[in-house]
């Protein structure tokens, strides 16, 4: 077992390294770069830059130099929990984006957490009546949640929440929060207004799952070992719940791999639309303005939790299935 | 032994029995016309019957190809022009069609529309005006229009009352009828799924298909390859790649720009699928034999190995259209995708961005409706495709 997690650390490496190189080129790839970006910007109103002053900032930023040294500079910087300097906010990334990042997790994984309590009894249900109206019903609402987009939902939400409550739902705090530290009250806050996103984006990753989750137990329950079970005359509960069930759980937890990424993509966009203080909104100024370190560094931070992710639930697939754990390889 | 069943002299003829008439080696495994029917039909008839009981599958496919094929005919479709402006309905909220006025039976018709500027809000204030009825008139000549760009035409499905007007959607802040551009948005928004889908198809089956087959370090670094872009969340990522083009680009080109990014991100679910059908697939004998009389291994895939499984791959990439059209949905209405003048579903919907925009207008959402529809629609063919795709199950 803990060979096996070595193995799967290890991997994790070029696999990292490899993101961070196709990160840095998308960054890179545009021509031009922030500097010429605000130059041509005051310019363009009729002010005169400060040439002086931003040939040293491209300086020290190695803007003089090829591509490559400035590749290193940063990717070794992100190894010591440095994620560069941010030209816009003229302040270093960590600090611009710090609590973001932090209110950016949460609710992704909030939405995840919602997303598996609403999914696995639906699914379940879904499964076991299958062809009755209920799995009709459930299916046909789940294939709506998966075809209506992450900020159409936000603005179907905004509108209603306007005509019912006539009160504006964007944000993810009161106000006054804004820019405290963390406090109770604040947290209390963040909970009242947490609920409106974690459904928007919960919605379309719900509907995913149960569809898998039912055509899984499906798949298990048309297996000869269930119909033996009733014929002996074990409880319908148990016989649903001991085997079928311990084995779509399997990829119930193999899902958080492709969950997270989508969780958060669709975090990026409806924070967008609800204004909610995450990365969503900056990461879009970052990529327009090519602020390249905090846009790059964005990115980067976001598929690593991705792939530490899909670490977790490698390992806790290997933990629950004697299968995987032997055998040594990752599931196919 | 009694000796009534004596054994009969060396020679002597025994008693037996002959059927009449012609021998027939198959009589027993006979087949029924109804059965020759099912055994003896192709692959491609077994999965055509299989598909038509999936009901809801046949009718989503209906309604696709009526939808695809009104992107041929949008020009006489819409009763509008795409970009045509109508300053004294600005924000004009939509017209439902009545079919009786007074009791009486008129035909379809529009009620006309007063208009009035509140002073006090500076709201623009439409009422219903009842005693205008205006008849929609079919096949009829209204605003011409250059069909496909190159024909000068008139003729549209169906016109307002001369001098009236029919926003069965609205209008919105330019005075322009949304049903005409979201019926002319069907343009982009489904081919952009299509062309995205090409593209990934064709980086899938290859680059899936050279690491399925060769195996080793060529398997080795496209699974890495695979692992990392799946990795990045594709809205981020898209972001990133759209934000690459220049803004100077035309419309056309970020167009093309657009579906090449979708595509170029979608390709690693099918190469995983081809990977691993290939891996079971090659060891198969007809490979070895394909090899042995000197078949290219671009011939051995394209040729032997691919159409075997092409009918799941086919369901697949059905299933994955919606995600497209999603994407494309998504980055015009962040203002990262495409812009005006081309107009896709997208690109209307980024009028009705802001709070206030959905509060006053909320038929400016309208076009969300197709989108919807054609994912589902899409969702549910996918469906009946997959499981028609392999129809001895």
């Amino acid at each position: 077992m803990f060979a096996y997690i070595i193995r799967r650390i290890l991997i994790m490496i070029p696999t990292l390294v490899m993101i961070s190189v196709l990160i840095f080129t998308i960054m890179e790839w545009p021509p031009g770069n922030y500097f010429d970006t605000y130059i041509a910007e005051l310019e363009a109103q009729g002010e005169a830059a400060d040439l002086q002053e931003i040939e040293e900032l491209r300086k020290e930023h190695g803007f003089d130099k090829p591509p490559i040294g400035r590749y290193f500079h940063w990717a070794f910087g992100l190894l010591q929990g440095d994620m560069g300097y941010s030209f816009e906010y003229e302040l270093p990334v960590n600090e611009v984006v710090g609590s973001r990042m932090w209110l950016t997790l949460l609710v992704s994984f909030v939405s995840i957490f919602f997303t598996w309590i609403f999914a696995f009894p639906i699914g379940i249900y879904s499964a076991t009546h299958q062809y009755s109206w209920g799995d009709y019903g459930l299916t046909f609402v789940g294939l709506l949640g998966l075809a209506t987009p992450n900020f159409l939902l936000a603005l179907i939400f905004m509108y209603f929440a306007n005509i019912w409550f006539g009160v504006s739902i964007g944000g993810l705090m009161d106000p006054e929060f804004k820019n405290q530290a963390m406090s109770w009250a604040k947290f209390v806050s963040i909970l009242e207004h947490l609920w409106i996103p974690v459904i928007i984006i919960g919605t379309a990753g719900t509907a995913g799952m149960i569809r898998r989750l039912r055509a899984n137990l499906l798949d298990e329950l048309q297996k000869q070992y269930v119909t033996t079970a009733k014929a002996k005359g074990l409880h319908p509960f148990k016989a649903l719940t001991k085997y079928p069930l311990r084995m779509s759980l399997n990829f119930f937890i193999s899902d958080i791999g492709s969950l997270l990424p989508a969780m958060i993509s669709g975090a990026e966009v409806t924070a967008i639309v609800l204004s909610l203080e995450t990365t969503g909104p900056l990461l879009i100024r970052a990529l327009k303005a090519q602020d390249m370190y905090l846009a790059g560094s964005f990115l980067m931070v976001l598929a690593s939790f991705t792939v530490l992710g899909v670490l977790i639930s490698d390992i806790a697939l290997a933990l629950l299935d004697p299968r995987i754990r032997l055998q040594g390889g990752s599931t196919k | 032994m009694t000796t009534s069943q004596q054994i009969p002299a060396p020679g002597a003829e025994m008693e037996h029995y002959v059927r009449g008439g012609e021998f027939d080696p198959k009589s027993v495994e006979k087949l029924t016309p109804e059965q020759e029917k099912v055994y003896l039909a192709s692959q491609l008839r077994l999965m055509w019957w299989k598909f038509k009981k999936h009901k809801l599958a046949v009718w989503s496919g209906v309604f696709l190809l009526l939808l695809y094929g009104s992107i041929l005919i949008s020009e006489f479709l819409a009763p509008y022009g795409l970009n045509n402006r109508h300053v004294d309905f600005i924000h004009a909220p939509a017209q439902s069609i009545h079919l009786f006025h007074d009791g009486e039976f008129v035909g379809p018709f529009v009620y006309g529309m007063s208009y009035k500027l509140n002073m006090e809000n500076l709201k623009r204030e439409y009422t219903v005006n009842k005693t205008q009825v205006q008849k929609l008139r079919f096949f009829c000549r209204g605003e011409s229009y250059r069909f496909w760009g190159i024909w000068k035409n008139n003729l549209h499905l169906v016109c307002p009352a001369k001098n009236g007007t029919f926003f069965l959607h609205g209008t919105d802040r330019l005075g322009r009828d949304v049903l005409s551009r979201m019926i002319y948005g069907a343009r982009i928004s489904l081919t952009i799924g299509l062309l995205g889908i090409t593209i990934s198809f064709l980086l899938g089956i290859s680059i899936g298909g050279i690491a399925g087959y060769y195996g080793g370090m060529a398997d080795m670094f496209i699974q890495r390859i695979i692992e990392v872009l799946q990795s990045i969340p594709s809205v981020p990522l898209w972001l990133a790649l759209a934000a690459i083009m220049p803004v100077t680009w035309s419309p056309i080109i970020v167009y093309f720009g657009i579906t090449i990014i979708l595509g170029l991100i979608d390709w690693t679910g099918l190469a995983r699928a081809v990977r691993s059908k290939l891996l079971a697939l090659r060891e198969e004998d007809y490979v070895l034999a394909a090899q042995l009389m000197g078949a290219r291994p671009s011939r051995i895939i394209g040729r032997h190995l691919v159409p075997g499984f092409m009918s799941h791959l086919i369901a697949t990439a059905t299933i994955t259209i919606p995600t497209m059209i999603l994407g494309e949905t998504a980055l015009s209405f962040l203002g990262l995708g495409l812009r005006a003048p081309i107009t896709s579903w997208g690109v209307l919907l980024t009028e009705a961005q802001n709070i206030n925009a959905v509060a006053l207008y909320p038929w400016l959402l309208f076009p969300v409706v197709p989108v919807i529809m054609v994912i589902l629609a899409f969702n549910f063919l996918g469906d009946g495709l997959r499981d028609a795709a392999d129809p001895y199950k």
